[in-house]
């Protein structure tokens, strides 16, 4: 054992500045404007003219050691050995030479990351653990991303949609993703309450914490064979999952009824409309894996009638406010369903009040 | 150890087609013993349609409550190098930005001490160090230690901060986000390490309203950058964008959300007291328009994802703060807000859901902050008020 006066504690991460390429330490603040070049490369240019050219690729978010390395490698190549990862799992190589953007650009798909996800294109989907790492994941995510890519792969190296379109997933309404304000969210739900393990329940979980955890009171105290347990109140239960994280003895998942759901018209930025929820468009899909088929039919469905019928500029969720929930459901295909209606504490106002109607 | 061979079928099929594949990642490391099991674990998921880890167990590094995730198969008697596959996350540097260099010596730290998967980066931002052994968690740290980094947050404490490219390379940074999440994440180090909240705390740092961090969807400390004076214009690059092609009517000044602009074909006014900073016409014409020179942030509170009482964006505490270090505002700001929420938030209720349930009205009063008309969508239009006895009886009526 070491000592404890040896260790070093509460350092907190490297000063970023160690980290920025020269060109970015001499603009810092002093950038004048940025232009696309083209799928997946912009120049930014400085008040001083100085321009620092943006090569952005994707990644599978899960990446070996060795693919790290080979980061490193192109970057001591191209770029005097800096780079940076983007909010949605890009890496990004800052280059001052224009003209090792191209070589670069076929480095990076020859490695078999391509480069795209600018501008009004569908960037990388930022996504969770899934079954590779959790214990609550209704569904994988890795390999729902991974389908859902190469399906919609070509809108990640072009620039064809009237507005940027932002995917994400979550496998569990924990929503590590936080998925609930994309333009097409999907993700996996839990459909059966959970199964309370009473021969095990008493040793691990504590039966107040375990009560409290429920948002909807569905779970009382109550004893079994004598010890102390819960009991769930299944029509209570909108399968939630709190409990689970809580006390492990509440298992949540469910091989035969877990599946997955799909959420459209979120929306975080400011332009133009405020930020937005995303809301229900499709209640459940199965799990079928590898590839997850009506899942990738069901969002390339969406991103088809949305890239046919948005007008320029629009997001998702301003083209639906534009058209009305009714022409979307229509357009889309999608049958509306009593799912889609609200029944959580704010239900009511999600009901339409007047007689505006199309018809 | 005897050589184990791992068919995959399912899995095999994910190597397949154009986008990056994560098995051909998971693969390139599979001289690991673990990552073998791994490749065990997530085939039998995707032939059974269920995941196979099983959550709890504290663990962690000495004198530290978060930063590790603990994790461990149930199927331990099966693939044994994954009984135990714990998480680290590790604190990025604001921005996200590396060299060569410090990221090779995070490989090795990685190859030597666990299973040579990574998270660039996880949700929240940290760097995801993905599965290793309890024994292999102090040693790691001591590594991260000496190479000048640190663990993230975990649990019911501050999570690791995290900031959008900032002015490190975008002309539209209103205030220094790289500065301000190293900043906050320094002074705020023992809430980081040492959960003592009710339930999670996150900062994001976003330097406009485009919001690149997604800052008022998924943080309960939501910092936007914003500029109180004029747009910027050159009208020379307007014009320029009109005969490159840009319909500026239409596609600009009619898409406006307060109507504040107009273009008479050669010239682009803004009446600028009705702008709302959405950063539309900006995002539109890059070259021709920027934000003011005024610039500052807007603070909000209380977003997050659905668990427990629902989805919630952040909402609107203070309009425009000036962001200069050592940012003594939002300090100030943050521990009255930990201070009220850490008393009587419940266990698991985030600050976003304590504000709901205590109401704004009473908790913008518990820290001492002034109830402005920015703060709402609109007034209440239901009558049950609770007035308290300043307002009505023995003080009220006539003079």
């Amino acid at each position: 054992m070491m000592a404890t006066a040896e260790r070093t504690t509460d350092i907190g991460p490297p000063h970023y500045e160690k980290f920025l390429p020269p060109i970015i330490k001499k603009n810092y603040g002093k950038w004048a404007y940025h232009e696309i070049l083209k799928p997946g490369v912009m120049v930014h240019v400085s008040e001083s003219r100085d321009k620092v050219y943006t090569v952005r690729a994707s990644t599978p978010r899960l990446v070996a050691i060795a693919t790290i390395r080979s980061f490193a490698d192109l970057a001591d190549k191209y770029c005097g050995g800096h780079l940076r990862f983007t909010s949605r799992n890009n890496v990004e190589f800052l280059l001052t030479d224009e003209s090792k953007i191209e070589p670069l650009k076929k480095e990076l798909q020859t490695l078999g990351y391509p480069v795209g996800g600018m501008g009004n294109s569908i960037s990388a989907i930022v996504h969770t653990q899934g079954w590779v790492h959790c214990h609550s994941a209704a569904t994988d995510a890795s390999g729902v991303v991974k389908s859902i890519m190469d399906e919609l792969f070509p809108h990640f190296v072009e620039q064809k949609l009237p507005g940027k379109l932002r995917v994400a997933f979550a496998c569990c309404l924990n929503m590590c993703g936080a998925v609930h304000c994309s333009d097409i969210a999907v993700l996996g739900v839990h459909t059966r309450a959970p199964k309370v393990n009473h021969e095990e329940l008493p040793r691990v979980c504590e039966v107040p914490t375990t009560v409290a955890s429920c948002p909807t009171g569905a779970i009382r105290p109550t004893t079994v064979g004598g010890k102390q347990s819960v009991e769930v109140i299944e029509e209570q239960c909108m399968y939630c999952g709190n409990c689970y994280t809580v006390c492990p003895s509440m298992q949540i998942n469910n091989a035969k009824t877990d599946g997955i759901s799909i959420w459209v018209g979120g929306k975080v930025s400011n332009a133009r409309h405020e930020p937005m929820f995303s809301k229900l468009a499709v209640p459940y899909l199965p799990n079928n894996p590898p590839r997850w088929p009506e899942v990738v039919k069901a969002v390339a469905n969406i991103v088809d009638v949305y890239a046919k019928n948005a007008r320029k500029y629009e997001r998702m969720g301003e083209w639906i406010e534009r058209i009305g929930w009714p022409r979307f459901f229509k357009l889309a295909g999608i049958p509306f369903t009593k799912y889609h209606i609200d029944d959580f504490t704010h239900a009511g106002e999600t009901y339409k009040r007047s007689a505006q109607i199309k018809h | 150890m005897s050589e184990k061979k791992v068919s995959t079928p399912l899995l095999d099929e994910l190597e397949k087609g154009r986008w990056p594949s994560f098995v051909k990642e998971i693969k390139k490391e599979s001289q690991r013993p673990a990552i073998k099991d791994l490749l065990g674990v997530l085939e039998r998921s995707y032939t059974e349609h269920i995941g196979h880890w099983k959550h709890g167990g504290i663990v962690g590094v000495l004198g530290y409550g978060g930063g590790v995730i603990g994790r461990y198969s149930d199927l331990q008697e099966e693939f044994p190098a994954v009984a135990s596959f714990h998480t680290m996350r590790i604190n990025q540097p604001a921005g996200w930005f590396y060299t060569s260099d410090v990221l090779r010596k995070l490989c090795d730290i990685w190859d030597k001490r666990g299973s040579g998967l990574f998270n660039f980066h996880g949700s929240t931002g940290d760097i995801i160090f993905l599965g290793t052994t309890t024994d292999q968690l102090e040693p790691t740290f001591a590594d991260l230690a000496a190479a000048g980094f640190d663990l993230g947050g975990s649990g019911s404490d501050m999570r690791t901060p995290s900031c959008c490219v900032g002015p490190a390379r975008c002309e539209w940074a209103c205030y220094d986000t790289l500065n301000a999440c190293y900043d906050i994440t320094q002074s705020f180090q023992d809430e980081l390490h040492r959960p003592a909240f009710p339930y999670k705390y996150k900062f994001k740092f976003a330097g406009c309203p485009n919001d690149c961090v997604a800052s008022v969807a998924r943080a309960d400390c939501s910092v936007i950058g914003t500029w109180k004076d004029d747009i910027q214009i050159d009208q020379a690059a307007v014009q320029a964008y009109s005969k490159d092609g840009v319909d500026i009517q239409k596609h600009v000044c009619d898409l406006c959300p307060t109507d504040c602009m107009s273009w008479d074909g050669s010239k682009l006014k803004i009446e600028n007291s009705e702008c709302v900073k959405c950063m539309h016409c900006i995002n539109v014409m890059t070259k021709a328009l920027k934000p003011g020179k005024e610039r500052g942030a807007t603070i909000l509170i209380g977003s997050k994802a659905p668990i427990i009482g629902g989805a919630l964006l952040s909402s609107v505490f203070v309009p425009f703060i000036e962001m200069q270090a050592p940012y003594s505002d939002l300090k100030e700001l943050t521990e009255a807000i930990w201070d009220l929420w850490g008393e009587h938030g419940k266990n698991r209720e985030r600050v976003g859901e304590f504000i709901q349930r205590i109401g704004l009205g009473n908790f913008l009063e518990q820290i001492g902050l002034e109830p402005i008309p920015e703060m709402i969508t609109h007034p209440r239009s239901n009558p049950y008020i609770f007035f308290e006895e300043e307002l009505g009886g023995d003080k009220g009526g006539a003079e």
